[in-house]
């Protein structure tokens, strides 16, 4: 597996550190209740198909959310949110 | 009904062993059912057994969307263990074990359970306190933990090397009671036994609806029609996600890929289970020779069944780490299973927002050995309506009241346990 990180180009997977799906962008507010908590801790739509996830770029030190298959591992879209 | 013994065995080989006959029915799903359980797998199985056996409950249907068996019990590397830490893990893992033992007469089955004992190595003094609270903890549950000094692992395992600098041999935590068992005769043990009881298998059918009117489930929509029920169990692990989607369910599970792998067969010569944690790697000897082994997740998330090479090369440095001798095994074969990963590594046994519509999911990457009391559980929680007493704290609703089983304390991060 190969992802494009947009500050270097494309990269081995090893050079990158996975996450977790990219519902870790929607950070609820401080006051905001459990549920809304629960929901963005734990809780995923998991699916089987095309997801987008957060990935760290170990040395150029960028976030990245790839958009890819997870059941045929293919890297569709990679963009900086960090 | 036939009975296995070894009597049959011996007049069957006097007769051309033309007598055998199937080991379950293949029947067409019945309009109706008391319990329809979505999963045939060791899990969906076993939750039949024991509903027939604990509950007198068979008027049951176990849907499978391939053939029985096809999913992670027949994809595992059948290790066996109850060596868990937290109270909630603990008992439930004791209860599993107890139920091993048990099993192939209970069965009538020989699911080949060898408890040849498993060895946890530590390579720190850190590790070995963290090792004697485990233990402890394992013997104040019932079970069996002996500490190993670093020449009490030399007299076990002579093979690994206790030269190296990395990742010093100190002991390890020796389970006796631990092993590993013939993953796919689990299957067929559970499907068989339950089968006699008059439950129905029915293979070939995916489940592609949930039905629900007024909050309560109804039946199921499948390929081979609408199969009408009181109770529905979602004992999908792996793609509980999609099942639990279809009654409108969203599920704190991130399903991600962990590979293993068998090389040729040789002849005996790693007797144990051992695990070499720092290393992210264990590994035993199949009763037909190859060795069995794996590692960590690829840790993205992943529904592809196989894995990439990073893991694959890493998993192999593991493994000359520890005992260089396995270096000239050949790797005749590797495979990825979905693991069905919790934010807390634990998993969850529980009903639903939806009456009559229970959850087994979430067997990280654990879900082998708690095959029986996972059946035995979902069993009691569906026949009485009340968890049973050993998984009370799998709730589905832990994460949002805060109530985690971390055995690993690694936090809310799926891919972590």
């Amino acid at each position: 597996m190969r992802i494009s990180c947009p500050c270097c180009g494309p990269r081995d997977r090893r050079e990158f550190t996975y996450y977790g799906a990219a519902d870790y962008l929607n950070r609820p507010a401080l006051d905001a209740d459990a549920s809304a908590w629960d929901d963005y801790l734990h809780l995923r739509d998991n699916p089987a198909g095309e997801t987008r996830d957060l990935w760290y770029h170990d040395p150029c030190g960028t976030w990245v959310a790839v958009t890819r298959d997870t059941v045929t591992h293919a890297v569709i879209a990679a963009e900086a949110v960090a | 009904m036939m009975r296995y013994s070894g009597f049959r065995v011996f007049t069957q080989g006097l007769t051309g062993n033309t007598g055998w006959r199937a080991a379950w029915r293949k029947p067409a799903p019945k309009p109706e059912y008391d319990v329809v359980i979505i999963g045939g797998g060791g899990h969906g199985l076993a939750t039949a057994w024991y509903l027939a056996k604990n509950h007198g409950i068979t008027n049951v249907a176990v849907l499978e969307k391939g053939y029985l068996g096809s999913g992670n019990i027949g994809r595992n590397t059948t290790i066996v263990r109850a060596n868990y830490f937290l109270p909630g893990n603990s008992e439930f893992y004791s209860h599993s074990l107890k139920l091993w033992e048990g099993l192939e007469r209970d069965l009538n089955y020989n699911v080949m359970h060898s408890q040849r004992g498993l060895i946890n190595l530590f390579h720190s003094d850190g590790q070995r306190d963290a090792f004697v609270r485990r233990g402890n903890a394992m013997l104040a549950q019932g079970d069996d933990a002996v500490l190993l000094d670093r020449e009490g692992v030399r007299r076990m395992l002579p093979y690994l090397d206790f030269g190296q600098a990395r990742f010093p041999i100190y002991g390890g935590l020796y389970h006796p009671r631990g092993g590993t068992a013939r993953h796919d005769a689990v299957a067929w043990g559970y499907a068989r036994a339950a089968d006699q009881r008059g439950v129905d298998l029915i293979e070939n059918c995916e489940v592609t609806g949930i039905d629900v009117e007024n909050g309560r489930v109804t039946g199921v929509q499948t390929t081979r029609g609408m199969i009408r029920a009181k109770k529905v169990a979602m004992v999908t692990a792996g793609r509980s996600g999609q099942v639990a989607a279809l009654a409108g369910m969203r599920l704190p599970i991130e399903s991600h890929v962990l590979q293993a792998f068998v090389t040729e067969g040789l002849k005996p010569v790693i007797d144990h289970v051992i695990s070499f944690g720092m290393g992210h790697f264990y590994i035993s000897q199949s009763d037909k020779g190859g060795l069995v082994f794996g590692g960590d997740l690829d840790f993205y998330a992943s529904y592809a069944a196989r894995g990439n090479l990073p893991m694959v090369e890493h998993v192999m440095e593991a493994g000359m780490t520890l005992m260089p001798m396995i270096g000239r095994a050949k790797v005749l074969r590797s495979w990825g299973g979905i693991m069905d990963m919790s934010p807390d590594g634990s998993p969850i046994i529980d009903s639903t927002g939806i009456e009559g519509l229970y959850l087994n999911c979430g067997w990280n990457y654990g879900g082998f050995k708690a095959v029986p009391a996972s059946g035995w559980a979902l069993a009691h929680l569906i026949a009485t309506g009340q968890p049973h007493e050993t998984a009370a704290r799998f709730r589905l609703d832990r994460f949002a009241t805060g109530h985690l089983l971390d055995e690993e304390g690694t936090g809310s991060q799926h891919n972590l346990h």
